[in-house]
């Protein structure tokens, strides 16, 4: 099975909606490589720069309704063709979590707690999930470990690799 | 135990139940459109998987960026008409007879009390205005529901929100919904079904449910639904009446699914609407919002009026009524996009579009175009609007431009003043 983790890119702010992940004007497009250099584009974040903060990032760490807004799946592709496979924040909005674990990729709820002391590492953050035991390992100037529990339907999607290959065999 | 309305539409729907969490649903339509739709039917050809589960059950239209604007847009609406040909899918709609897929379909009678409904779109919640379960879905749950006809939910939790009182001049239902997304707040509904119950809403028109349910994405929200009555009857019964005696038969049958007395809430919320004044949003999130008047004299350089919130005959009445007999303001750019055809030649019919034309409004085809900033009305950098519309996010009508959301009412009002005013001066 894949292997989810990675350095982490911290977007410290709640409702980062899907319209701020992949704007509307790129959904014309036909494939999900074209929208590779457009990830993050209308961010409202200060300090950051989607140019520079990306590259080489496996895991995204944000806080509350993370992925808002439309349902477009390609705020998922964005992540995807970036090498982003997991996104870690407080909770998330219906669609996109389930969009992300449709396509074999994992959205993990982490309490408020927890992500604070996430944020709070310092210094580059890498993360390595552990998809069977629910364990996070996160290193950066600290280091921390936190468990999380996965929604049981939502596991067998992504151990199935996505929802057209569970479903396509089952239904 | 009594069960929701959203509980029953399950029960009578359950393929199977992979986890006790977990529930696979029975679709009665899948609704496509040219944004999303296109990428899943060539995923699905290049997995050599180009199939319909059932060519009668999908609906298809070409409405967010129509006339094409370009190659790309061109190509995407290319792709779904020569699919729907392929499958022969008969309810496709092309230039000239297409419109917004939540104010379209309704119109035509796809959806009834009872159904499954779902959509790559968020505001597929619209449709639970029907007392149906309709929730947008992202693309590859689209391809499964095209190829399978099924879809995985998680068991949804009910929020009850009764509204009582009564509706001021000049107050409408989207001022209730943005006031009730403002209480519940962008998340507030996550994972839930709002269930709109109480006087003020079996007082409103089908129209008024529509913009209602709508909105209830933008509070997180799975789906809004409303209890399918006499008013739901009579709107769809051009397409029932062969199948019922009379319009009281429909009705006591759609009853059927009403929510029993002892159904099970997560929480129970009452809001009376009495002292409601018209709302606007301030922000980038649609829990921004504020009483218009403490927004009076924010200048705006364009007016929008359309969409699958407030594009519909009423909306289009309503806003007329403030634009008869004056002009808008040389500051503004006013744009009207009623959302289907039947709308649009309703409104000229009535002589709508005459008082839109002579108040200095541009009337395009119906189109989402401006709603989502692809076409006919993007802003610019800095630029303000006015707009009927769902969404003020970052960007959403055009990079670096503002939007604030508003009823047809508050939006014809600032077009005539040129900036944010409360439409009840000018009633
Ligand atoms: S009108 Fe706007 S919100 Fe409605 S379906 Fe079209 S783009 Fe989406």
């Amino acid at each position: 099975m894949k292997e989810f983790g990675g350095k982490v890119l911290f977007l410290d702010r709640s409702d980062i909606n899907t319209d701020e992940i992949i704007p509307a004007k790129y959904l014309t497009e036909n494939t999900k490589m074209a929208l590779q250099p457009f990830i993050l584009e209308d961010l409202k974040l200060g300090g950051f720069d989607p140019a520079r903060d990306v590259a080489g990032k496996g895991v995204v760490v944000s806080r509350a309704n993370f992925g808002c807004g439309s349902s477009r799946e390609h705020a998922v592709w964005v992540f995807e063709v970036n090498e982003i496979n997991t996104v870690i924040a407080e909770s998330f909005a219906r669609i996109f979590r389930q969009n992300m674990h449709n396509c074999g990729m994992l959205a993990i709820e982490l309490p408020a707690a927890d992500l604070d002391r996430l944020f709070g590492l310092g210094g580059e953050v890498e993360i390595a999930v552990d998809l069977a035991a629910g364990r996070i390992k996160a290193k950066g100037e600290r280091e921390a470990e936190f468990s999380f529990t996965l929604n049981e339907f939502d596991r067998q999607l992504v151990e199935a690799g996505g929802w057209l290959a569970y479903a396509d065999k089952k239904y | 135990m009594g069960q929701t309305i959203v509980e029953k539409i399950f029960a009578a729907h359950r393929r199977d139940t992979p986890t006790p969490e977990n529930i696979i649903l029975d679709l009665d339509v899948v609704m496509c459109h040219e944004i999303t739709t296109p990428i899943a039917i060539t995923d699905l050809e290049s997995r050599g998987m180009d199939r319909v589960f059932d060519p009668d059950k999908i609906k298809a239209v070409i409405d967010h960026v129509t006339p094409a604007k370009d190659s790309k847009t061109a190509t995407q609406g290319k792709i779904l008409r020569d699919w729907a040909r392929r499958h022969k899918i008969r309810d496709f709609f092309d230039i000239g007879a297409n419109g917004v897929c939540h104010a379209l379909f309704p119109e035509k009678g796809f959806i009834r009390p009872g159904y499954t409904v779902i959509m790559g779109d968020s505001h597929t919640c619209t449709h639970g205005a029907f007392g149906a379960f309709a929730a947008g879905v992202g693309t590859t749950d689209l391809e499964v529901g095209i190829l399978k006809g099924v879809c995985s939910f998680r068991l949804p939790k009910s929020m009850r929100i009764n509204l009582t009182g009564n509706l001021s001049a000049g107050v409408v239902a989207k001022d209730v919904i943005l006031h009730i997304i403002k209480e519940l707040t962008v998340n507030g509904a996550t994972d839930r079904v709002i269930e709109f119950v109480g006087p003020v809403v079996a007082a409103m028109s089908m129209e008024a449910r529509m913009t209602l349910c709508n909105m209830a994405i933008e509070a997180g929200a799975t789906c809004g639904i409303c209890l399918p009555d006499r008013v739901t009857a009579e709107y769809l019964w051009p397409f029932i009446k062969d199948e019922y005696e009379s319009l009281e038969v429909a009705t006591t049958h759609f009853k059927k699914w009403h929510s029993d007395p002892d159904a099970i809430y997560e929480k129970e919320l009452s809001f009376d609407v009495s002292g409601l004044v018209p709302q606007v949003t301030y922000g980038y999130k649609p829990d921004e919002v504020k009483d218009i008047t403490d927004m009076e004299g924010t200048p705006v350089d364009q007016v929008y009026i359309g969409s699958c919130t407030n594009g519909r005959i009423e909306d289009l009445r309503a806003a007329a009524g403030i634009l008869k007999n004056r002009r808008i303001s040389p500051q503004v750019r006013g744009i009207l996009s009623p959302a289907t055809p039947k709308v649009y030649s309703q409104a000229l019919e009535e002589g709508i579009i005459k008082i839109f034309l002579e108040a200095g409004f541009c009337v395009t085809n119906p189109t989402c175009g401006a709603c989502l900033g692809m076409s006919n009305g993007v802003l610019a950098e800095g630029e303000i609007c006015a707009s009927t519309t769902n969404r003020n996010f970052n960007g959403r009508m055009g990079k670096g431009g503002i939007v604030h959301l508003m009823s047809p009412l508050a939006a014809a009002a600032a077009a005539v003043a040129g900036h944010i005013t409360d439409p009840r001066k000018y009633q």
